[in-house]
Order: C-alpha cells, then sequence, then structure tokens
C-alpha cells in the first residue's frame, strides 16, 4: 500500500535560518538616535504614547537621544523589539534593533 | 500671517482646525507630492530612504528579512496619514483619529523637507539670498505647525 511516509528520513537536517536558533537567548534592545529634523516635543510625545512612559521618563529617554545621540527606549525578544522598531519607523523615527552587549 | 493657535481641542473631545485660506492652499498640494515620491520609491533617495529606515545596522540578511515583511505596511502607512490630510485640508473640525493623521503627515512631510534641504538641529537665521530660503521658510511653519499638533494631543495620554 502506497504512503505518504518516505521510508528513509532525510540524512541531512536543515540549518536554523542564519543560525539564529543557535544563538543565547540574549535580549535585543532598541535603539533611537538623534536626527536634526524630529521635534523634541514629538519625540517625547512618541515615547509615551507608544510605550505608556510617563512623561518625566519620556522626556529624559528624549533628552538622551538629544545630548548623548542615542537612548535604549525598550528591550525583549526578538519578536517585541521588531514590532517597536516597527511602530518607532511608522512615527518617522530612526530606530534600529541589536543585541544586548 | 496671525500667529494664534491653529489647533484647539473642544470640550467634546474634537479639534478645530483654524487655518487660513493661504496656508491651506500652501499645505494643500504637499501630501500629493511626497506620496508621488514614496510610490515611485527610488530607494537611493535620502529622502525615501528615512521614511524607511534600516532596523539592523550590521546584520544584512535580518535587515533584507525586516524590509521584506514590513515596507508594503510602512508605505500603506505613510500613504494613508497623507492620503486624510490631502481630504480634510479644507475641514474646520478633525476627529481624533484625523489628527493623529494629520500629525504623521506633517511628520513626513518635514523628514522629507529636512533631509532635502539637509537642515541643521538649530534653528539658523535664514538669508534670503540663500536658494533655499523659500524651502527653510516652509520647513519653519509647518514645525510650527506640527509642535501645536503634539500640543493638542497630548491631553489624550
Amino acid at each position: 500500500m502506497p504512503t505518504a511516509v518516505p521510508d528513509t528520513l532525510p540524512t541531512e537536517i536543515e540549518e536554523p535560518v542564519g543560525g539564529r536558533a543557535v544563538e543565547p537567548d540574549r535580549p535585543w534592545i532598541v535603539i533611537v538616535w538623534n536626527d536634526p529634523i524630529n521635534l523634541m516635543s514629538y519625540v517625547t510625545f512618541v515615547f509615551q504614547k507608544l510605550f505608556g512612559y510617563s512623561k518625566a521618563k519620556a522626556t529624559k529617554l528624549m533628552l538622551d537621544v538629544h545630548q548623548k545621540g542615542r537612548a535604549i527606549v525598550s528591550s525583549g525578544s526578538r519578536e517585541r523589539a521588531e514590532l517597536d522598531v516597527f511602530r518607532l519607523h511608522e512615527h518617522g523615527l530612526w530606530a534600529t534593533m541589536e543585541h544586548e552587549a | 500671517m496671525k500667529l494664534g493657535r491653529r489647533l484647539r481641542r473642544t470640550r467634546a473631545g474634537q479639534y478645530q482646525l483654524r487655518l487660513s485660506k493661504a496656508e491651506r492652499d500652501l499645505l494643500r498640494s504637499l501630501p500629493g507630492q511626497v506620496r508621488e515620491l514614496i510610490d515611485s520609491t527610488d530607494p537611493a533617495d535620502p529622502s525615501v530612504r528615512r521614511l524607511f529606515p534600516p532596523a539592523y545596522r550590521d546584520e544584512e540578511k535580518a535587515e533584507a528579512d525586516y524590509q521584506e515583511l514590513v515596507h508594503a505596511e510602512l508605505l500603506e502607512h505613510h500613504r494613508q496619514a497623507l492620503t486624510v490630510m490631502e481630504e480634510t485640508i479644507d475641514a474646520d473640525r478633525l476627529d481624533e483619529g484625523q489628527v493623529v493623521s494629520w500629525l504623521s503627515a506633517l511628520n513626513e512631510l518635514r523628514l522629507v523637507l529636512g533631509t532635502n534641504l539637509d537642515v541643521s538641529e538649530g534653528l539658523e537665521p535664514v538669508d534670503t539670498s540663500d536658494p533655499r530660503a523659500p524651502g527653510l521658510a516652509l520647513y519653519g511653519y509647518l514645525s510650527w505647525l506640527e509642535e501645536q499638533v503634539v500640543e493638542a494631543l497630548e491631553t489624550t495620554l
């Protein structure tokens, strides 16, 4: 009787895409970079709106971006970080993500 | 130009848009111009690139995957905001969703214009003989308007 199951299992095991699956489970951080265009009030507003931060915390992060050139605004799993980056990109902020050092 | 507040939140949670005819005419064609620019998507254009920034700085594969995953959605978000601004350019009242779109659209206009003008962070006095003077004046006006939209929406946080 024909069967859908092959007699032998494939000997090659597929490599995980980009080797990601074997990376240690280090959290990802989301960084917002300074740019000369986005208004300080707007950046503060976006941090409050997207992350639910208090005005004080959002202002502190905005000033870090403005004065130090960058600030870490969130961290978490790869998926979480990618979603945050996307939402920041929707709002025109210059955001990137990387593994925590 | 009168320097009164252009956007006011009413007690009913609506927003009054108080722009002069001249301001509306100035703003009218801008969303369409930016939409055309991002639709043509020459990825090499710095102002287009500014609206679709990279998510990864040094992971080529992950970056390509990210762009593949989000580009269409990001494009749709930007287009949608520009369209709302365009369609409500003569409105006297906006609802909150429309104001949120205006904020996105104004910011997109400033990102494109500011990138093309290569603006710096501080407000430089504009020399009227500078060929960038008209662009910088428009940029300053859009910044002033955006500031007011942020202020009006801050009360909703």
